[in-house]
């Protein structure tokens, strides 16, 4: 087991299974298709995505650099988890960027019942060490222990 | 680190003015608290811009905070301009792209329109992400505080106009508007604004605006470029023409990285007046020459499953094309067939542009010109048209750097597209 201090975006606790992508999420093009087509457990649509592609992303800790794409991302993001097909936490190796936090952030305020605990600054190293599969627990602290 | 707040803001957050606005508030406190931001500023434009203009079905939770918002009165305090529309009947749709449009992808498209106009839309036109343009008017003045998010509107209000502008998400650019302020950091502040890369352009004629965007977003990501060299192809004067080149040039930044701002020495208002005071003692360099260009074009990926397709459609015109545009692709085509004898496009063409352009256009005597090519003008989003299945499989091209990275179109540079429309060689 390691573990990993980062920075507490929106608080929360999370275990589940981690999901990992090397390079940045795109939001737009990744839950797109599952929002638009019903799919609950939210593959990822990005066919650019190869680490990601046809992966269930709902439930999952969604463990990434930061998040690319279209402006609509936050709004997107704020969508999955509404509509309850959300990740169970997402893990950023670096600083988050502001669609992502606008994502975040909406989410936190504006809908009720769903918690995302979103941490970042993990590091380089937290996303070299992670792999699909493995078992993250997250603290409200921003502590994450992978095993 | 806790945001210190006015008098005002603490109390809209202490829910003065109801539940809703406080929910507004904290949203921007805990947006800007993940950035390190220290206070709120008021928004200082006269208009606001905002990114979601499309009516799609699926996100019907965005439907439902808006209507909390009109229900709590929570509206905007500036009336703002829209993204471009996702529909329209001009362009080329067959009957199930028709079907699937209208009554299953933006199926809330009139609803959300009637959302936007309670919410402080500024006419039923207003829809383009080119909403700076003159004949749109929401053009914000220098050093003013915005509170908008399509990224290529952000990047150009930023850098060619010199106002202060983060790069939002959609919904943030609403609610900044709702209370009338947003979180300082990032590109609002004079550090934030200072480059961390030099791009020293030593191209041997002038580089396709396009592609020399998409060279520097692609290198720097999300970091601020000086970029030196480009004057000597662009001039020293933000003329209609440079304007022009700089609205492509930064939209292809901003997609094929995250640039939010860029300086061009001797030419944007920054780089006139502070020169290379705004570069950064530790930045990088980074030279772009024919060959540059060249490597960059050459490594696209290619997303069509058949490479050798016929093109069945041709968008120019994301984002929306100026007038300048507008008349010199008429020129150009005219030229072109009057070399080759032909007298309409090879493909079906769709040049976009704003609606309020597009009257101006028509008004015109090129528009009678275009129209006898066979080119169709619209104010649709190609982005939106494209962010679909059935369009995904269609072998479409465009000149725009921005739907190459969104979608399935294939890039080339406005010369090449020139000869493919016209039914000369595809390169």
């Amino acid at each position: 087991m390691k573990k990993f201090q980062g920075r507490v975006v929106t608080p929360g606790k999370a275990c589940a299974e981690a999901l990992v992508s090397k390079g940045g999420l795109n939001t737009l093009a990744s839950f797109q298709k599952p929002l638009q087509f019903g799919d609950k457990t939210a593959k990822c649509g990005d066919q650019n995505n190869p680490d990601l592609y046809g992966k269930p992303m709902a439930g999952k800790a969604l463990c990434i650099p930061q998040t690319i794409g279209s402006t609509t991302g936050g709004m997107v993001l704020y969508c999955a988890c509404a509509m309850k097909r959300n990740p169970a936490c997402i893990l950023f190796s670096k600083p988050i960027d502001s669609l992502a936090a606008a994502g975040a952030v909406l989410a936190d305020v504006w809908v009720d019942g769903v918690s995302m605990p979103v941490v970042d600054s993990l590091g380089d190293e937290f996303l070299d060490y992670v792999k699909d599969g493995m078992k993250i627990t997250v603290g409200e602290d921003g502590v994450v222990e992978v095993e | 680190m806790a945001m210190i707040l006015n008098e005002e803001q603490q109390a809209i957050l202490d829910g003065a003015r109801g539940e809703t606005m406080a929910k507004v508030m904290k949203t921007l406190v805990m947006y800007g608290e993940a950035f390190g931001a220290e206070k709120l500023v008021p928004v200082t434009s006269e208009y606001n811009h905002l990114v979601t203009s499309f009516g799609l079905g699926v996100i019907e939770p965005v439907y439902e905070l808006m209507e909390k918002l009109i229900e709590a009165g929570a509206v905007s305090s500036q009336k703002f301009s829209m993204d471009p529309r996702p529909l329209d009947k001009n362009v080329p749709q067959n009957l199930l792209q028709k079907l699937v449009f209208k009554k299953f992808m933006y199926n809330k498209q009139d609803f959300y329109e009637g959302q936007l106009e309670k919410l402080g839309l500024m006419d039923k036109d207003a829809f383009t992400c080119t909403c700076y343009m003159d004949e749109v008017g929401n053009k914000p003045k220098f050093g003013d505080v915005l509170s908008w998010a399509e990224s290529s509107a952000v990047v150009y209000a930023n850098s060619v106009i010199g106002a202060r502008c983060n790069r939002n998400s959609g919904i943030i650019d609403l609610m900044g508007s709702i209370v009338g302020c947003v979180p300082y950091f990032g590109l609002l502040t004079d550090e934030g604004r200072r480059a961390s890369w030099i791009v020293r352009v030593e191209t041997t004629k002038k580089p396709e605006a396009q592609l020399l965007g998409s060279a520097i977003g692609m290198k720097v990501m999300e970091d601020v470029p000086y970029v030196e060299g480009l004057d000597k192809w662009l001039g020293t004067e933000l003329s209609d023409s440079a304007c022009t080149y700089l609205k492509d040039f930064g939209a292809a930044t901003a997609s094929n990285g995250a640039v939010g701002l860029y300086h061009i020495d001797n030419l944007t208002p920054e780089a006139k007046l502070q020169g290379k005071e705004l570069i950064r003692e530790d930045a990088k360099v980074y030279v772009i020459d024919d060959e540059e260009l060249a490597r960059v074009q050459r490594e696209y990926p290619i997303v069509w499953k058949n490479p050798d397709a016929s093109p069945k459609l041709c968008f120019v015109g994301c984002p929306h094309m100026s007038l300048r545009q507008l008349i010199d692709w008429t020129e150009n085509l005219e030229k072109a067939f009057s070399e080759n004898g032909r007298k309409k496009v090879t493909v079906p063409t769709v040049f976009t542009a704003a609606p309020g352009v597009l009257e101006k256009f028509n008004a015109t005597e090129y528009a009678e010109k275009l129209k006898s090519f066979g080119v169709i003008t619209s104010y649709i989003c190609p982005l939106m048209y494209m962010n679909n299945p059935m369009c995904a499989k269609m072998p479409v091209i465009t000149s725009s750097n921005k739907l190459r990275t969104y979608t399935t179109a294939k890039y080339y540079r406005d010369e090449e597209i020139l000869s493919i429309i016209t039914g000369g060689e595809r390169k």
